[in-house]
């Protein structure tokens, strides 16, 4: 019998009656981490990852009770024994375990294998069917060392300052914002500039207790203020607004994992595109797959076929899970600054 | 190749066109004559021919990374370039970067020395590369093997640059650069070099080209100070009569030699140090026939009696640009005109080599009411030239202009949807669309542009949601957008399923407001068809 389903509502674990990153509001949700595609308002009750707890809280309203579990440790949910494991895409970003009769089955969330200074890193979870996101399932997709991205970011941004310009980076606010925060640490401790849909989750990283460079709120800023020089950070759906213009001259760069192709970065003209990813590349798929033993994969979002195909090849139980989760924006859909702003 | 690469990287990161000059000159300081020579020639826009298929390369790019067909089929439909795609794949941790830079004079003829050698040499060749290159070195080798180099820059700035380097006048760069130059430490020495030296006897000058009329005509003034001549849908071709050779260019700057003997003939007459401006055109006694006819011709070197009688041409002067010897660009147009109208005034009508007529009218509105009839004439409207100008290289706005008729239009749903290349790769961004015919959907044509990216963002949503089938790269879709595509004329075709085939078809509009049931039907497109 299958531990997990799909449902129009989500991702459903019959055995112990709860929904996984439910879309629709359920009775019990379980979540992987805060991004708005995951952690979703309605539902009755929570469970979340301890340092997860406030970003979830944040996302989800005060509506449903949210309990927070530290990750590792076991709770009964119905006829189910569940624990939650980092994953390494986002600050207390986790993985589902699920055990009941007699099988382990394995929900990732989204995750990454790059250290990330920001967040405790991906732990294999050995089971027996394997859930497995797929934004980056294909094998033009290998990411650099995320300090030689840092190195052009900081590259960059010492060029604008030579040139009289503002370096404008857009990331998400959630999780890549926080990152570069904490990567550029490396080299500077200047202050960095923050778009208002991000202050308050760098806020909360803050609380988490990771260390990032000194930041402060574009708005706190005099009208006058002079950019140049100066790094911004922005979430993408400001790119092209009006809102972007106080800062001329400026170069505008996206730290994406689709600026890997160059196709992505010249059809929306960034004048820079860095890839740097919260999800695995196409070898940390494959070396995660490889260490859960799984017989079995399931993969949910992304470029699922090529994955697919690539484990059936290796004699892997392998097919695809339809849900409605969107792993990374950026690739063609523009980016709702609206949504962005909520985050 | 290292610092034709970074060129390549430098000026596809820029749209600012003092950069990309900037990324040029450094390049030509730097770079030794017999590279610079070869970046030259792709600067300029040209291509080699390509080695070996791409379909060849799947294959040993399959064997080489030891992925299932598939994976690379998607890896390549997501990519949209094949070229960046094997790069892509082969930019890992553990790739072993050789310590010499391959020059780039020496890949290229390797390169061309490859089309000689067995496959498993070229295999041996290619695949070494592949795994010892650099990302970005190894995405221009696959380029050049493939023939698919495109360089961010037009060959007029690259012009540019080159004389700034060299220390000369653009326009002088831009006529040593113009016919067949073949690159090379000598060619291109001579290029930089200071003096007027001797120009090779085929060399044509660079054309001057018309600017589209988007405003109303009477916004150029009175139409008095113009030179108005039909816009004829043909080759536009420069003739060269020097000593007692010719020769005949085509505006892409291919010479025609051997494919028009009827012009060739013709032009045996001129007089030594001629050179004329005028078009290419399939012709007969009731005058011009469709570009289709034309069509028959191109490209073909054997020409048989059949075609000739089919599809016989001739050349319509509508300029002078060289005069005894002399370069008249410089003169007004109204004296190069009066020359060229001696000069042709005695010669058969229905000789090869005719002079292009000129449209009289009283004023603009006239001139509109006969721009009306260009369809009817098979011409594509009216050519506005400034009397009392110079002929000018290239596209220089205010002296030429073409006032083309509008567009036929055709309300069409949208079928199928594939992804583009470049920098539209990972996108939906190529259409085929359909009108109807009865309770079917016949499609027509295939468009690749004309909406804003927006627009094309939202529509590659819409498509991704709306698949009915993948078919590889390719996904048929709900038959439920419509559009608008313009076009600029239609032929019967029976390669095409419709019956029909369009010519330059492009999305003119998104009609939100229409239904599938609101669009036009295959009946509707043929009433348009010309007249047999």
């Amino acid at each position: 019998m299958d531990l997990i389903t799909v449902t129009d509502k989500g991702l459903y674990c019959p055995a112990g009656d709860f929904h996984v990153d439910p879309w629709r509001p359920v009775p019990r949700a379980v979540i992987t981490h805060a991004h708005a595609d995951h952690a979703r308002t309605g539902s009755k009750h929570y469970w979340c990852s301890k340092p997860g707890l406030n970003l979830t809280r944040a996302r989800v309203g005060l509506g449903g009770g949210i309990t927070a579990v530290a990750y590792g440790q076991r709770f009964t949910l119905g006829d189910a024994q569940v624990s939650l494991h980092p994953a390494g895409h986002v600050l207390g970003s986790a993985q589902v375990r699920i055990e009941a009769h007699g099988q382990v089955w394995v929900v990732s969330g989204d995750y990454k294998r790059d250290p990330d200074p920001t967040c405790a890193p991906f732990e294999p979870v050995p089971c027996d069917v394997f859930i497995t996101e797929a934004t980056f399932g294909l094998p033009v997709y290998r990411w650099q060392p995320p300090e030689e991205i840092a190195r052009e970011i900081f590259d960059w941004w010492q060029e604008c300052k030579a040139k009289g310009e503002c370096a404008v980076l857009c990331a998400y606010s959630l999780g890549k914002a926080q990152r570069i925060l904490a990567e550029l640490m490396r080299f500077t401790d200047e202050m960095v500039y923050l778009h208002g849909a991000m202050t308050q989750l760098v806020k909360a990283y803050r609380q988490e207790g990771v260390a990032m460079l000194p930041t402060d709120a574009i708005g706190n800023q005099p009208k006058f203020f002079d950019w140049k020089g100066r790094l911004v950070l922005a979430p993408p759906g400001a790119a092209g607004t009006p809102w972007i213009k106080r800062f001329k001259p400026a170069s505008v760069g996206f730290a994406s994992g689709w600026m890997r192709v160059r196709g992505s970065r010249r059809r929306q003209s960034w004048d820079r595109g860095f890839a740097l990813s919260d999800h695995a590349d196409w070898d940390g798929l494959l070396k995660s797959i490889e260490q859960t033993g799984a017989k079995r994969v399931l993969a949910t979002h992304g470029n699922t076929d090529a994955l697919i195909e690539l484990l059936r090849s290796r004699g892997i139980d392998a097919s695809e899970l339809n849900t409605e989760f969107e792993g990374e924006h950026g690739a063609n859909r523009p980016l709702d600054a609206a949504e962005e702003a909520s985050a | 190749m290292r610092r034709f690469a970074q060129l390549y990287a430098a000026l596809d990161d820029t749209r600012a066109t003092l950069v990309k000059l900037a990324a040029m000159h450094r390049y030509f300081a730097t770079t030794p004559p017999e590279d610079a020579a070869w970046g030259l020639f792709f600067l300029l826009g040209n291509r080699l021919k390509r080695v070996i298929p791409s379909s060849r390369l799947r294959t040993w790019l399959g064997e080489a990374t030891a992925l299932p067909d598939r994976v690379i089929e998607e890896s390549y439909a997501h990519v949209g370039d094949l070229g960046e795609t094997i790069a892509l794949l082969f930019d890992r941790d553990d790739r072993h970067e050789p310590a010499e830079d391959l020059p780039l004079h020496v890949c290229v003829e390797r390169l061309q020395a490859l089309q000689n050698s067995d496959e498993t040499a070229q295999r041996e060749f290619v695949t070494q590369q592949w795994r010892e290159l650099p990302f970005l070195e190894c995405l221009l080798f696959n380029k050049l093997l493939t023939g698919s180099l495109r360089v961010g820059v037009s060959a007029g700035l690259a012009a540019r640059a080159l004389a700034e380097h060299a220390g000369i006048d653009t326009p002088l760069m831009q006529a040593r650069l113009m016919g067949d130059w073949k690159p090379g430490v000598e060619n291109f020495a001579t290029l930089l070099a200071r003096d007027a030296s001797s120009r090779p006897v085929s060399q044509p000058y660079p054309f001057c080209l018309a600017s589209p009329l988007e405003d109303a005509p009477a916004s150029l003034g009175d139409p008095a100070d113009f030179l108005v001549e039909w816009k004829w849908d043909g080759i536009r071709g420069q003739l060269i009569r020097r000593e007692g050779q010719t020769f005949l260019w085509s505006r892409g700057e291919e010479l025609l030699d051997g494919r028009f003997p009827e012009i060739e003939a013709a032009a045996a007459s001129l007089p030594d140090g001629t050179v004329l401006d005028g078009e290419v055109l399939a012709w007969n006694a009731q005058g011009v026939m469709p570009f289709a006819v034309l069509q028959k011709r191109i490209g073909r070197k054997t020409l048989g009696k059949k075609v000739l009688a089919d599809a016989p041409v001739v050349f319509r002067a509508y300029d002078l640009i060289e005069w005894q010897g002399e370069d008249w660009r410089t003169r007004p147009l109204s004296e190069r005109r009066d020359q060229l109208e001696r000069l042709l005034a005695g010669a058969d009508p229905a000789a090869a080599l005719q002079l292009s007529d000129v449209v009289r009218a009283a004023d603009w509105s006239d001139l509109a009411l006969l721009r009306e009839t260009a369809r009817e004439r098979g011409v594509e409207g009216l050519m506005l030239k400034r009397l009392d100008t110079a002929y000018l290289a290239g596209r220089k706005r205010g002296s030429w202009w073409k006032w083309k008729v509008g567009a036929l239009t055709v309300d069409t749903v949208l079928l199928y949807a594939q992804s583009g290349h470049g920098r539209r790769s990972n996108l939906y961004t190529d259409y085929t669309l359909a009108v109807r015919d009865g309770e079917a959907l016949v499609p027509v044509a295939k468009a690749y542009s004309g909406l804003t990216d927006e627009e094309l963002n939202q529509m590659d949503r819409w498509i991704r949601a709306h698949t009915l089938e993948k078919f590889g790269p390719v996904r048929s879709v709900e038959a439920l957008q419509v559009f608008e595509i313009a076009f600029e004329g239609i032929q019967a075709s029976s390669r095409h399923k419709a019956g029909v085939a369009l010519r330059f078809p492009r999305i003119a509009r998104w009609r939100r407001d229409k239904a599938v049931a609101d669009i036009d039907t295959l009946d509707d497109l043929k009433k348009l068809l010309p007249s047999p």
